[in-house]
């Protein structure tokens, strides 16, 4: 496909109820579509010759812990054919299983292991899924919003027992989070005079 | 009688010095045979994206210098580009120059560091050695315009920190002048060097369709006979304006990706020198107070130049809600950053797409069936960095 929209068109037309929603912005397709559908768009992606995304890019989630369906799956790829590139999303609560791709895309493999490691998604017929960039025994999902910046636990060599040794974190001063983002409204009477205001008005 | 032989698993790493930082390997081996092999990494995992998430998006930027430590500024023009997009401005065109020529700085780096360490690898020292002095000239480059030989910290949203000092402008093109020697002394050491060519031809062959299966990018893919260059495809800054090609290999083995390398390095050359002889005088930045500092001596003078100041330094400029993919063509490949903003001043999200982790990730598929001493050698034409495979 030569233009972003004759792609947007080709992928409503072709995947119709596996697609909930298209858009184009940043000169990219930004898709949204089910858990269950993902194989299939998956391959339809690789295979169609009007497509030919054949390169997965990258996989990642987003946390939104407020959120019912707390984490976002992203699939990023990329077509050297045509020259485009495309997002692919859907929205999993926390305890699910979603769908691996390293059948199709051997690439997947380390890509779903590190969002199996930062978040704690877990992935069906994964052939080897452990932490990768942790260290081992690290007990949490460091990328969750939830995960403290500081971490739990600190590693340092003990003199006394002659070894590494994990304990938890202990801090001379705590972590402190500056909010600069208030913009100044003015010292508490002004400001209530203000409310007042808007109220009569 | 027949005699049943177990496999010996051999570990490598993390501290080896042919396995270019902190990698845990963990092979497999049938005699001399590579039956299997098992990346362990992670070693030098820093939570960079963790830190980013909370830092504004002008504290974010010195992250981006401690991934692939040899080429820092091609990571932070990824992320410059795409709070730029986001933020809708525009950078100067004396902005844009000086961004590609600290780039191609950062490419003949990396490309020269990766060179002569998998010379060394097979046994050349010379390499190294000539390679590293010029190393150093280009870093004198890197600390002149930003203050510092390696985490440079000098792009910014909208352009970068300030101008280049007086001379360097001249100093790089006279490098430009007697780089392309020394890399002529190099290839006359390794390209028809019979023992390099014994150890690197045929040597972890990728084919096209694999390449393109394991996400490969960068020369790792333009060794395999793909034509693919992002700065050619999807051109940023000012690479349209710009004359130069893409080499490609043939064979997809060790070999045709140092040929890559080589040329690659002699384009550079050539871009900078075009870069050198297009730039004008002109601002360096945006000229958006919103975004980018005043100038000091405004401050002194300026109400509005001091609350810009102190607005940007404390909370830092806010960056509309807004979701973005951008990458660059940094040496190792394609490098990514997968940004989500929510209309604060900091990131929300920021996935960081390193080329070099889709490559390690295919160790186990490249060295099945080489012989153990083939190892550094396949490892050396990854070209991988820890910072940014580990993050």
């Amino acid at each position: 496909m030569k233009s972003l929209e004759d792609l947007e068109k080709k992928i409503n037309s072709e995947l119709t109820t596996k697609i909930n929603n298209t858009e184009i912005k940043h000169n990219q397709i930004y898709i949204e579509t089910d858990k269950e559908d993902i194989i299939d768009v998956a391959v339809f992606l690789k295979t169609n010759e009007d497509t030919k995304f054949r390169q997965l890019i990258d996989i990642t989630v987003v946390d939104y812990p407020e959120q019912n369906q707390r984490f976002e799956v992203v699939y990023l790829f990329l077509s050297h054919e045509f020259n485009q590139r495309l997002i692919v999303k859907y929205s999993i609560a926390e305890n699910e299983v979603i769908p691996s791709l390293t059948s199709i895309f051997p690439s997947a493999n380390w890509m779903e292991r590190e969002v199996f490691d930062m978040y704690g998604v877990s992935f069906k017929d994964h052939p080897d899924l452990r932490r990768i960039l942790t260290d081992y025994g690290f007990e949490g999902h460091p990328l969750r919003k939830d995960f403290p910046l500081t971490g739990h636990s600190e590693v340092r060599y003990s003199e006394d027992q002659k070894k590494v040794i994990s304990e938890p974190v202990k801090l001379e001063q705590n972590y402190r989070n500056f909010d600069y983002e208030s913009p100044w409204e003015g010292t508490k009477y002004i400001k209530e005079e203000i409310e007042n205001n808007d109220k009569k008005n | 009688m027949t005699k049943k032989i177990k496999n010996l698993n051999l570990n490598f790493g993390p501290q080896h010095p042919a396995a270019h930082g902190v990698l845990r390997l963990i092979l497999e081996l049938d005699g001399e045979v590579v039956e299997k092999a098992d990346p362990h990494i992670g070693l030098l995992h820093r939570g960079t994206e963790k830190l980013i998430e909370n830092k504004t998006y002008m504290q974010a930027v010195p992250y981006f210098d401690r991934l692939d430590y040899v080429a820092p500024m091609n990571q932070e023009h990824a992320f410059a580009l795409a709070v730029e997009k986001v933020l809708k401005i525009d950078v100067p065109i004396r902005a844009q120059y000086i961004r590609v020529i600290f780039c191609e700085i950062g490419r003949i780096l990396s490309h020269i560091l990766n060179v002569t360490t998998q010379a060394l690898d097979v046994g050349a020292l010379t390499p190294s050695l000539w390679g590293f002095e010029e190393r150093e000239t280009l870093m004198t480059f890197y600390e002149r315009a930003s203050g510092s030989r390696l985490h440079a910290n000098y792009f910014r949203a909208g352009g970068v920190h300030q101008d280049l000092p007086k001379g360097l402008e001249e100093d790089i093109a006279k490098f430009c002048e007697t780089f392309p020697k020394i890399i002529n002394d190099l290839e006359s050491l390794l390209t028809d060097n019979r023992i390099f060519k014994q150890r690197n031809v045929d040597i972890g062959v990728v084919t096209k369709e694999d390449a393109l299966d394991y996400s490969f990018s960068g020369v790792m893919i333009r060794g395999s006979g793909v034509p693919w260059d992002l700065r050619k495809s999807q051109p940023y800054d000012c690479y349209e304006s710009l004359d130069f090609k893409i080499p490609v290999g043939k064979n997809g083995d060790c070999y045709d990706r140092y040929l890559c390398r080589i040329e690659e390095m002699k384009e550079s050359v050539s871009i900078i020198k075009q870069c050198l002889a297009k730039m004008e005088k002109g601002p360096i930045k945006s000229l958006d107070g919103k975004i980018s500092p005043p100038p000091k001596a405004e401050i002194k003078q300026s109400m509005e130049a001091l609350i810009h100041h102190f607005k940007l330094f404390t909370e830092g400029y806010r960056v509309p809600k807004d979701e973005i993919y951008t990458a660059v063509e940094a040496p190792k490949g394609e490098f990514g950053v997968y940004l989500i903003s929510d209309g604060s001043s900091k990131p929300y999200k920021c996935k960081i797409r390193a080329p070099g982790f889709s490559h390690l990730q295919s160790m186990d598929y490249l060295i099945k069936g080489h012989m153990l001493a083939d190892v550094p050698a396949v490892l050396g034409s990854l070209d991988i960095v820890f910072g940014e495979v580990d993050r």
